[in-house]
């Protein structure tokens, strides 16, 4: 029990100190525009402690940000699982199909969200007001889509030849061989591509927000650096990082739910 | 011409033939073991019959029909059980139930499941994912599935080599049950003389590959209902049983016979001598290494 509590408590906490002991240091030294820790928490105090507060567009408590992010995310998210399985599953299945568009997705896949962004934006120009949202959601979508892309074709090769031999001998429709032996064979594969894609997608969401302007945790960063107060750029990015640690614990809670099949 | 015919059929992937020049021919209710050793291409057979694989050569037919594809008419249980995890034993039996007879109204489906079910005794466990059964009961489950979707043939690949003694007799029983009940053709695919002995009307021996292929078929004239005990005295099962092993042996001469051992090396790290000296398994992967031992008999 003792050694438990050293290993699973203590240790983390000796990281933590670490770095706060070289930020502070770095902030008297070197650095001398970053702020203190203690600079830092005086300042955030007040979008930490009360963060659902709204004071107004960009005046608002950090948790509240968080979840305008959150939302956009998801809808991101949600499109490249929506976008993406389908084309892993192609990719699986037809060798041709495989040949055709693999060549695209290796180019496309390392692009980064930066680069997508404008892009985005000239896509949606019609849109009017809308265009920032449709250009954000186009990026999340196209950068967060490969993991889930390139595990689920993965995912469908890997399917046990024997599974399809029973499929075959029973001569099941298309249907039931994709819903009752495709997929579910699949499904750990697709679990592991949905958890790195939402990793992408979050990260995507604060290049998405800087260059859009919208509020969010990733906009609101970006308006304190313009604005000087260079506190809350380090309370951002604390918050997206553990918004980020949170989602992939949950995603890989789900995974593990899946690979126990 | 016979119900199940098989003409020079020979199957390669590629490189030396697997199988070659096998003709078989089993009559309607029938019931046919084949035995063979491991390796020599008694599942690459059995796929071909099921339309799994196509022959490289010669034809496959089923009353009178060529086979150019798998279908349910013809019910393989495979080797390795092939039961779907994420189904429970109803379910993939039901699975097989409504492929095969989607015109048959639900509640038909239903019934037709939970007999089969019944006939195997998993009654108790018809709610169970196939990780949560022993072996044999996933053995059971298998062949409930391929039975229920009524084949006029039915395969079976070594159905019972996995399990043990205890169970593999029980169910041995078991497909006698359903073969006196229902009368299907059966051709069994196995690795026991003893087995092919107990169940068959004929036996034939499968030479080993590659290149393998069937023997002169064995026919067993021994009554039915046959007790296992009893038949370990009986004298026309041990003349069967010893022209059938000396066949397959007879086989294995000429062709250089090797076992592959597991050898483990000895260990040179410094050891804690107070520690009880056990059997412990390796360490590392590489400790484990193959030893290749001819035979000479
Ligand atoms: N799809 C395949 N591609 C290439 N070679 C194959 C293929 N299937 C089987 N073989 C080869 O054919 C030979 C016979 O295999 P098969 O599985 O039919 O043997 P078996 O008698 O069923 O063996 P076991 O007793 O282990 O079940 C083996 O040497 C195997 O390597
Ligand atoms: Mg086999």
């Amino acid at each position: 029990m003792k050694s438990f509590k050293l290993d699973w408590l203590l240790l983390p906490l000796i990281g933590f100190g670490v770095v706060l002991v070289v930020w502070a240091i770095s902030s008297n030294t070197w650095a001398t525009n970053l702020p203190s820790p203690a600079k830092t928490w005086e300042s955030s105090r007040e979008y930490v402690l009360s963060p659902f507060a709204k004071r107004g567009e960009m005046d608002q408590g950090i948790l509240r940000f968080t979840w305008y992010s959150l939302i956009l995310v998801a809808q991101g998210y949600g499109l490249a699982l929506l976008v993406g399985t389908p084309i892993g599953f192609c990719l699986g299945l037809s060798k041709t199909f495989t040949k055709i568009f693999d060549p695209i997705i290796q180019i496309l896949r390392p692009v980064s969200p930066l680069a997508w962004l404008p892009l985005g934006l000239v896509l949606f120009m019609n849109a009017g007001k809308e265009a920032g949202t449709y250009g954000a959601l186009f990026t999340i979508a196209i950068c967060a889509m490969w993991p889930t892309v390139l595990n689920t074709a993965v995912g469908v090769r890997a399917v046990p030849q024997d599974f399809l031999n029973v499929g075959r001998v029973l001569k099941l429709s298309r249907w039931k061989t994709l819903t009752k032996i495709l997929i579910p064979a699949t499904l750990p594969y697709m679990f592991t591509g949905f958890r790195l894609s939402l990793g992408i997608a979050w990260l995507a969401i604060v290049a998405a927000e800087m260059l859009t302007g919208r509020p969010g945790a990733g906009g609101f960063l970006w308006q304190e650096y313009n604005a000087l107060i260079y506190e809350h750029i380090i309370l951002s990015i604390i918050t997206i990082g553990l918004v980020g640690f949170a989602l992939d614990r949950l995603m890989s809670l789900l995974e593990r739910r899946f690979k126990s099949i | 011409m016979a119900f199940l015919e098989l003409t020079n059929v020979s199957k390669g992937f590629g490189g030396p033939p697997v199988l070659s020049d096998i003709n078989l021919s089993i009559g309607l209710g029938e019931f046919v073991a084949i035995v063979g050793y491991s390796g020599s291409g008694k599942t690459t057979l059995i796929s071909l019959i099921a339309g799994l694989l196509r022959p490289t050569a010669g034809a496959i037919t089923l009353d009178g029909q060529p086979i150019t594809g798998p279908d349910p008419e013809r019910g393989l249980v495979f080797q390795n059980y092939s039961l779907l995890p994420w189904l429970t034993v109803a379910e993939n039996i039901a699975l097989a139930v409504e492929s095969v007879y989607p015109g048959k109204s639900p509640a038909d489906q239903a019934e037709q499941v939970d007999r089969f079910i019944a006939m195997v005794r998993l009654a108790h466990a018809r709610d169970r994912l196939p990780r949560d059964l022993s072996g044999g009961m996933r053995q059971r489950v298998a062949v409930a599935r391929t039975l229920a979707t009524l084949p006029r043939i039915l395969l079976l690949d070594e159905p019972l080599s996995a399990l043990d003694a205890l169970t593999r007799a029980s169910l041995q029983d078991e497909i006698t049950q359903i073969r006196r009940t229902d009368n299907t053709t059966i051709l069994l695919i196995t690795n026991s003389v003893d087995e092919a002995l107990l169940l068959a009307d004929r036996v034939i021996p499968l030479t080993p590959g590659p290149g393998a292929t069937l023997g002169e078929s064995v026919t067993v004239n021994l009554p039915r209902p046959r007790d296992r005990k009893a038949l370990n005295h009986d004298p026309e099962f041990k003349r069967l049983r010893a022209l059938i092993t000396n066949r397959l042996l007879g086989y294995r001469t000429g062709v250089k016979a090797n076992v592959t051992r597991k050898l483990i090396l000895p260990d040179i790290l410094p050891e804690d001598l107070d520690a009880p000296r056990v059997n412990r398994p390796p360490r590392r992967p590489s400790e484990i290494r193959e030893e290749v031992v001819a035979l000479n008999s």
